[in-house]
């Protein structure tokens, strides 16, 4: 994992604590609009870090964290919905109750390795929604309908807009998740996922309960894409079956591979791409369209997959990995005296500790 | 441009009126608008699953442009701002702020889907910014109590479903009904309707089946229906199950009268492959004039429609009936702003679109008119019932006001 320098990440958190506030300095540059859409990104990177937790970190793949992004999301919003919450106090639930979910579904998916799981995991991206709408549930999820909320609202009389406090509220949130997540990675339940992830059997044979491990971690991953979902149901203030259909977690993917499995940082590049992709790629169909003259429809799909593989053939470890070895081979030209440089290139693509 | 007489006489009247009001020369704009442009936002699939209906956008786009080739509105040009939302609301609520914050447009129209525009529907309306004619066809966007600043356009399937309701009590005393369903919020619109407009006699509905959007085929549901002992079937599906639906009933045997909802009317799409002999006598609700009906083929406006859609946009399928549907409501909002005159703000623009009587629309039935009022907030609540007969729809019966509901 390539380790994130400690002044970047103070100068980073006091940009994004300082930023929000030039909004009366900056009025166009730092508008509404724009730190409604980082917090978007924020949301998404906590997404991306979920499904990092399971496929970086310990080697499953899940094609499915749009199940448990909708789940946050749905239990967040019947929690306000029907029991009067106020909007903070539906995290913990969310993250509780996905986390069981996770945890349950990661009993069968102990059975099931590599491609096998990445299909079960398929088919409950696919099956929530239609969940959602099933006439039993109908009268807590509101069913097609979906359910219409209230955006969290400024605390203490804060001289903040809606947006700048949304903007804290993600910000706050996901400085959390990371430290958590950051502290999980370094204990010896970190270093246990990384060994199931890298060698299955001999992580078994060292002694790791690996059923455990993988269920266990499973269960964490849909909490934090479930505490994501519920972030979102609170930015957006609504929320439908519609919103998360199978793409969703399709994206989720894509932000993970392209921002660099296996690595922090790299989910937060991940959920901002993701983001930035998605608004882009129409502008760029119609540049394409109309400045190059050339009479193709780019969809944001097309230009996602475009992204990615070019991505895949320049930086084959998404771009916190390229980054990070750009970064070494520019020390590495220059004379430095030698230094113990991290724990070297044996990572391996994830996928490649599943095989047996 | 074909200027109807009402249409001019309403507008000299608006123009009388701003007159009357002492602000001759005195030109009004809120954001979005200036001597030079209006700017408009619209929002709708261009990609993703519900693609199909990215039609609809690319008729809007190359009719502001075909506007503004002609010399604009009142010498201003449109800027349409078109924006793809992928029928995800998350993603609705992020471009529809784009276009409201950043974009800075003065109006919204013809954003499509329901979810979607139940995302926006409170956000447009705290920031008070017209939200016209939009593009799904559910029931609650009439609401000017509530929600002032949010306008629909088409008859709503709830309306639509009421008046099969009351065809059928009125012209079958034993009916037995069987529902074919897509099961999301439009389907469930529909039934909603038609259980209403059956009243007590509800309990003729004696099956009710429901399939899902993305099903292969309706064939085991169409055999329920069938089993079931229905003798009235009310087909409420997207084209491409309609026309399963009509088919797989003439297969195995089954003659039941059909209600077809209005989604699904089109001669091209939904007729044609089902089979004209297994489509013979089926009845819908239209409004619209279906540009694969050859009945139409001689009215001056399916010609003017159709030489337009040469020039502007040549090569698109003219049997699509999305850009009959465009193609109208990009009129109306043509006419709102032209009425508007140098008044272009955003309350102007609300009261102007709360403002038309008996206005009428290219490509809508003979004798179906716009009325809006600031109490009544659906443009066309008007629909005429039409059975197949031979090759195409034959209108029959009033033109049906559904104005009570």
């Amino acid at each position: 994992m390539p380790a994130f320098p400690k002044k970047w990440l103070i100068v980073l958190l006091v940009l994004g604590v300082v930023v929000p506030l030039l909004q009366p300095v900056l009025p166009n540059l730092v508008s509404d609009y724009r730190l409604f859409l980082v917090s978007t990104m924020m949301i998404a990177a906590i997404a991306v870090l979920g499904l990092n937790l399971l496929t970086g970190f310990n080697g499953q793949i899940s094609l499915g964290h749009g199940a448990f992004y909708a789940v946050g999301a749905y239990i967040a919003a019947i929690l306000m919905d029907q029991a009067n919450f106020p909007y903070w106090a539906t995290l913990p639930f969310a993250a509780v109750l996905c986390f069981i979910v996770g945890y349950l579904f990661g009993l069968p998916a102990l059975k099931l390795e590599g491609h096998y799981l990445a299909l079960a995991t398929f088919a409950l991206a696919l099956a929530v929604p239609q969940i959602l709408k099933y006439k039993w549930l109908e009268g807590l999820t509101g069913g097609v309908q979906g359910i219409v909320l209230n955006k969290p609202e400024v605390p203490f009389g804060l001289p903040l807009s809606e947006d700048q406090w949304l903007y804290y509220y993600c910000f706050i949130v996901m400085v959390f998740l990371y430290w958590a997540a950051s502290n999980i990675l370094k204990s010896r339940s970190g270093r246990a996922m990384m060994a199931i992830r890298d060698y299955h059997i001999a992580a078994d044979t060292m002694g790791i309960d690996t059923a455990l491990y993988k269920t266990v971690t499973f269960g964490i991953s849909a909490a934090y894409t479930g505490i994501a979902g519920a972030l979102s149901a609170s930015a957006i203030a609504f929320v439908a079956p519609d919103s998360f259909n199978f793409f969703l977690s399709i994206k989720f993917l894509i932000g993970l591979v392209v921002g660099g499995v296996g690595s922090l940082a790299g989910s937060l590049i991940g959920g901002v791409f993701y983001v930035l992709v998605d608004n882009s790629a129409q502008a760029l169909s119609t540049f394409v369209k109309n400045d190059l003259g050339l009479q193709f429809d780019l969809s944001a799909y097309t230009v996602f997959g475009i992204l990615l593989i070019v991505l895949m053939y320049l930086m084959p470890m998404g771009i916190a990995g390229g980054v990070y070895a750009l970064i070494r081979s520019f020390r590495r030209a220059a004379p430095v005296s030698p230094e113990r440089s991290a724990p070297a290139a044996t990572r391996k693509p994830a996928q490649a500790g599943e095989s047996h | 441009m074909n200027t109807n007489r009402r249409g001019f006489l309403g507008g000299v009247s608006a123009a009388a009126l701003v007159a009357s009001s002492g602000a001759v020369a005195q030109k009004k704009y809120d954001e979005g608008a200036s001597d030079a442009e209006i700017r408009i936002g619209h929002c709708c699939p261009y990609s993703g699953p519900a693609s199909a209906y990215g039609v609809i956008g690319k008729l809007h786009q190359a009719f502001w442009k075909a506007v503004n080739d002609a010399g604009g509105i009142n010498g201003r040009k449109v800027n349409f701002i078109t924006l793809d939302d992928g029928y995800s609301p998350p993603k609705t609520v992020e471009v529809v702020r784009q276009l409201v914050e950043q974009e800075k447009v003065l109006l919204l129209y013809q954003t499509l889907g329901t979810p979607t525009n139940t995302a926006i529907h409170k956000y447009v309306n705290q920031k008070k910014v017209p939200h016209l004619y939009i593009s799904t066809g559910a029931s609650k966007w009439g609401d000017p109590k509530h929600f002032p600043w949010t306008m629909g356009f088409q008859p709503d399937y709830h309306t639509e479903g009421a008046i099969y309701a009351k065809h059928l009590l009125a012209n079958n005393k034993d009916a037995k009904v069987g529902i074919l369903m897509q099961n999301d919020d439009y389907g469930k619109d529909y039934v909603e309707g038609f259980k209403e407009g059956m009243g007590k006699e509800g309990s003729r509905i004696v099956k009710h089946v429901t399939y899902e959007i993305t099903d292969p085929t309706v064939d085991s549901q169409v055999i329920q229906l069938k089993d079931s002992g229905a003798n009235v079937f009310f087909n409420v599906s997207t084209p491409k199950f309609a026309a399963q639906a009509i088919r797989k009933a003439a297969d195995i045997g089954w003659k039941p009268t059909q209600y077809l909802n209005n989604v699904s009317a089109s001669v091209a799409s939904v007729i044609k492959p089902a089979g004209f002999e297994a489509s013979q006598g089926i009845l819908t609700a239209a409004y619209l004039k279906d540009p694969t009906d050859k009945q139409w083929d001689e009215s001056p406006d399916m010609k003017t429609w159709r030489a337009w859609m040469d020039k502007n946009m040549a090569g698109a399928n003219q049997a699509d009936a999305n850009y009959v549907f465009a193609y109208c409501v990009s009129t109306l909002m043509l006419e709102t702003l032209k009425r508007c005159g140098d008044t272009l703000t955003r309350e102007n623009v609300m009261r102007q679109a709360a403002g038309f009587k008996k206005l009428e629309l290219p490509l809508v039935l003979p004798g179906i008119t716009i009325n809006t009022s600031p109490t009544d907030y659906y443009p066309i609540q008007a629909v005429q019932l039409a059975r197949f007969k031979a090759e195409s729809w034959e209108l029959f019966g009033d033109v049906m006001h559904a104005e009570s509901s």
